[in-house]
């Protein structure tokens, strides 16, 4: 907006009406629905105090619920590069017989209701399940345990991968590929050489979105998870136990920090964003 | 199998390679994506038509049927809504505070949804800020309709909108303005030039948005207290029944879910295919 600099935006008089009521009515919607409610969890958490508040996050069952979140959400982000990025290349690249197809599943895990994931990976991996009896057999159990949480943080995160890096890989001009052929390098040094870096903001953005998505998940994971104290209790399902206790300070303590992890790696997101804007001097 | 568009030998992956990472990822895709799936159809017809039927026409199936459609019903019309005015605010006038605003309304997504169910027990809850006032006029949100509807809205608040914004800036004002020029007044415009012009990407963002409505798991779960005839929903009832151990039922129900979200797909990628230059989603944003 280079007018906007010189021009105060009041005396810039659009043609278009409805001005005050659109906006009146999007900022009154999004502060009653939103941000309000939003607004009244920070309050609590602030009005704790600094003791109180520390007393509650450090509180020993809250921090292994926090950290195996944390910790399950980071393996699960991570395995969603390695998946996601072949993924991504294959539906961007290759035409294949049902492409169309296998494009429309990628977004499977955002329309299936998280609760019916849940289950079906359950029955699947469980000890007696069609997977989970093979694996069992190898003396590896997956539902009941953070490997099963793992699992079901990756279905769920998938498609935050794919669909970030898809159509970064689809615009991919073919000129720097050529250069890179012709001065000599095989396939392998194009990819990770010239490919790779305009495409690594996009696999961190996909990998952030998928670990904060992971941090605060629970329909998919509580059937999966095994819900063991210390063990496989997620953070999500500890502020549920504790609102069924009625202990509101200690289950917005624990909220208080999923949203901080996940604000910081959206804020995260959008610094690296602005950061690659700048040193790859495009908008990608 | 050939490239996309048409690539020379040196700037695409031999043929067998090619065929080796496309049967890699749709094996994985097929264990990860498809399995689950068709599992949920097969455990819930697994003990035969007659128990499956039985399963869907029990009368708390059935009003969690009935629950589920008649939130849907509150919040995506709501959200529709505040989607068109919001993308009308935000694409057609230039403010302070655009961005941030553009922010504000996406930041649903990024809140757990257990801690988008919590927000409202601290505003409505027995314990929460307006707690005590609620009981003295005998008003229930919380474990209540009202709980449910406003927890939904909540977390599909962003579909329609961030649809929308990208969809009207692409279009610009230059319509409206040769219809207001032409002495159509505000609302005559809206509903003879903007509203076809967008009808496709309102769409795209009502499936996405009731999809996600009829699925809500965590929120719900927060503040519906789990009342059967009365306060489930179906993702709450399919998580009742489960843990009963009637997992028959359990999948009945689970499998009416997975068959809205095969709709859904299904829906949106015809959409994506028909209209990619009618939507803001089929352009690569």
């Amino acid at each position: 907006m280079p007018i906007s600099a010189t021009v105060p935006w009041r005396k810039r008089q659009s043609v278009i009406p409805g001005f005050g009521m659109t906006l009146g009515f999007t900022l009154a919607y999004l502060s009653l629905i939103a941000l309000i409610p939003l607004a009244v969890l920070l309050f609590r958490a602030a009005g704790m105090g600094w003791h109180d508040f520390a007393a509650l996050a450090g509180d020993k069952r809250t921090l292994s619920a926090v950290r195996l979140s944390f910790s399950t959400a980071l393996l699960a982000a991570l395995v969603n590069v390695v998946i996601g990025l072949p993924t991504a290349w294959v539906l961007a690249r290759y035409d294949f017989p049902g492409r169309r197809v296998v494009d429309a599943i990628i977004d499977l895990p955002f329309a299936l209701p998280t609760a019916v994931a849940g289950i079906a990976l359950t029955s699947l991996y469980a000890p007696n399940g069609w997977l989970g009896a093979g694996f069992a057999a190898l003396g590896v159990k997956i539902a009941y345990t953070p490997l099963g949480i793992t699992l079901a943080l990756i279905f769920i995160g998938l498609p935050f991968m794919v669909r970030t890096v898809q159509p970064v890989i689809a615009d991919l001009e073919p000129d720097m590929e050529e250069a890179a052929a012709t001065l000599g390098a095989n396939r392998g040094q194009t990819f990770s050489l010239v490919l790779l870096p305009p495409l690594l903001p996009a696999i961190l953005t996909g990998f952030a979105l998928a670990f904060a998505r992971g941090m605060g998940e629970y329909g998919s994971v509580i059937f999966i998870a095994g819900n063991l104290p210390y063990v496989s209790e997620i953070a999500p399902l500890l502020i549920v136990i504790r609102l069924e206790e009625f202990n509101y300070e200690a289950a917005t303590a624990i909220a208080a920090i999923i949203l901080g992890v996940s604000f910081a790696s959206l804020l995260a997101i959008n610094v690296l964003q602005a950061w690659s804007r700048r040193s790859l001097g495009h908008d990608s | 199998m050939t490239a996309r568009s048409f690539r020379g030998p040196a700037v695409t992956e031999p043929p067998w390679a090619r065929w080796l990472l496309v049967a890699v990822v749709l094996t994985i895709l097929a264990i990860l994506l498809v399995l689950p799936l068709a599992v949920v159809f097969i455990e819930a017809l697994k003990r035969g038509a007659g128990v499956y039927l039985a399963a869907l026409s029990d009368p708390d199936a059935l009003s969690a049927v009935k629950l589920t459609m008649i939130v849907a019903a509150i919040s995506v019309p709501l959200n529709v809504v505040f989607g068109i005015a919001a993308a009308w605010a935000v694409t057609k006038f230039r403010f302070p505070g655009k961005s941030l605003l553009t922010t504000l309304i996406d930041l649903p997504f990024s809140v757990s949804p257990v801690v988008a169910g919590l927000i409202f027990v601290l505003v409505f809850g027995a314990r929460g800020w307006l707690g005590p006032w609620l009981r003295a006029n005998s008003i229930e949100i919380i474990f209540a309709v009202p709980g449910i509807v406003l927890a939904t809205t909540f977390v599909t608040l962003p579909f329609v909108a961030r649809e929308l914004i990208p969809l009207m800036e692409s279009q610009g004002v230059a319509d409206e303005e040769a219809a207001l020029s032409l002495g159509a007044n505000g609302w005559q415009t809206f509903w003879r030039v903007t509203l076809p012009n967008i009808r496709w990407g309102v769409l795209y963002g009502v499936l996405l948005c009731n999809a996600r409505a009829m699925g809500e798991f965590g929120a719900v779960s927060v503040v519906s207290g789990h009342i059967r005839g009365l306060t489930n929903t179906m993702p709450l009832h399919v998580e009742i029944l489960y843990n009963e151990y009637n997992f028959a039922a359990s999948f009945a129900v689970a499998s009416l879910l997975a068959l809205l979200a095969l709709i859904t797909l299904f829906a949106k990628s015809a959409l994506e295919w028909r209209y990619s230059s009618e939507l803001a989603a089929g352009r690569g944003h």
